[in-house]
């Protein structure tokens, strides 16, 4: 008998294939910076969705900024689409960092990094990123359920970054947006900032996870 | 020449396609939601849950609301298909809070919520409250629960709303010391019930 063999355009109509597992965390968008001043994430433009999911991460892969010491990256959300990145945040930080120099090697709270219904951006570092070539920051957002209408929105996030005194430093922020609108926004952008500073390079990823 | 093309039906019994096997290493596995419930248990065997497939398991937790104030959100395990929650854990636990009003932060060891060969359940989550928009977040990892050789280790990490009011990053690992298989994992508070909330399941192929 002889064999019938499918192309990719015989298969175009299957959407699943019965035993084949499917994933459970989805890619939605990838951000890449190109002397950005921001990387967002809006509702309703280029695939973006905040209300399919119950639970969305986001990471980020070596983000790099202009100068060095200057910044830290930090996000806000938006309750309005994006016009404004402003939402009150209660919030903690934690940090620990050991220099490359043996200095060093230590755990805190780092009062510089929470926020207590403040409505700036929420720092993911303690101290500055280095602007080197070879530094910069990596880590995840996870954001629960921002589509909710009745409670707070929760997040956590981990990163690492190479600071501009050459320490690593390792920060776990979590906290909430403390309103019951949903967030339909989220911005991306260098938290502390005397001068001039933007995103010359790094990527961020926003997946959501399925419930079902 | 007319085309064949093929319908789900028509792969239906098809495990792999070519060389694509699986769409991700993260599968959904089972999610519970809570109704004024006492306890939700993910059982070995029951309602499609599985903890013989994978090496690691993920549990999250969604806007978990409870009953009543200042309680503790937990869990434990059963090593006896759900008979039983009553296994010995060693385990740590930290964390950090910020108060709404700013007036205090720290981080700090509670030796409270840490178990000592405990077998009672491991707070994850302390002082919740009980205010509509109150609720905790966050997850548990649970590594080779099918393991007949070693202890089991966790990992939770939760963000909660405590009652005064306060945001709350609470951290919890150790292990479960026993070498039997886990076959069941249980959620509850310490007193009172899990009003709300989704808690979702997943292995990590």
């Amino acid at each position: 008998m002889a064999l019938v063999k499918y192309n990719n355009n015989s298969i175009s109509a299957v959407t699943s294939a019965a035993s084949i597992p499917s994933g459970a965390m989805t890619h939605i968008k990838t951000l890449t910076a190109s002397d950005s001043s921001s990387l967002r994430f809006v509702h309703g433009s280029a695939d973006v969705d905040f209300s399919s999911y119950p639970i969305y991460v986001f990471k980020f892969y070596n983000i790099h900024g202009s100068t060095d010491g200057e910044y830290t990256f930090g996000f806000q959300g938006s309750i309005d689409a994006g016009s404004n990145y402003n939402v009150a945040i209660t919030s903690t930080m934690i940090q620990s960092y050991h220099g490359e120099s043996d200095s060093g090697g230590a755990l805190i709270y780092y009062t510089g990094g929470d926020q207590a219904q403040g409505t700036s951006v929420q720092l993911l570092n303690a101290g500055g990123t280095g602007g080197d070539n070879d530094q910069s920051c990596s880590g995840e957002l996870w954001l629960f359920n921002p589509s909710s209408d009745t409670f707070v929105k929760h997040f956590m996030a981990v990163t690492n970054i190479s600071q501009d005194n050459d320490n690593s430093n390792n920060c776990y922020t979590a906290g909430y947006f403390n309103t019951t609108s949903d967030i339909d926004a989220m911005s991306f952008e260098p938290g502390r900032v005397s001068v001039s500073t933007v995103f010359q390079t790094g990527t961020i990823k926003m997946y959501g996870i399925k419930d079902s | 020449m007319s085309i064949v093309k093929l319908s789900n039906n028509g792969v239906k019994n098809a495990t792999a396609f070519g060389s694509i096997t699986g769409l991700g290493s993260m599968i959904f596995i089972k999610k519970l939601t809570a109704s004024s419930s006492s306890t939700l248990s993910f059982v070995h065997g029951s309602g499609g849950v599985d903890f013989s497939t994978y090496k690691e398991y993920l549990f999250t937790f969604n806007n978990i609301h409870h009953q009543t104030i200042n309680k503790y959100f937990s869990f434990n395990v059963s090593i006896d298909g759900g008979s039983n929650y009553n296994v010995a854990k060693t385990s740590t636990h930290f964390r950090a809070y910020h108060y709404e009003s700013g007036s205090s932060a720290t981080v700090e060891y509670v030796g409270g919520d840490d178990l000592a060969q405990g077998t009672g359940i491991q707070h994850i989550g302390q002082d919740i409250g009980i205010n509509n928009d109150d609720s905790t977040s966050g997850y548990l990892h649970l590594f080779n629960p099918s393991g007949t050789v070693g202890v089991k280790h966790f990992i939770a990490r939760t963000s909660n709303c405590v009652s005064t009011p306060t945001a709350q990053d609470a951290f919890t690992a150790g292990y479960i010391n026993s070498t039997s298989a886990v076959d069941a994992v249980q959620f509850s508070v310490s007193s009172g019930n899990i009003d709300a909330g989704d808690i979702c399941l997943y292995g990590i192929a």
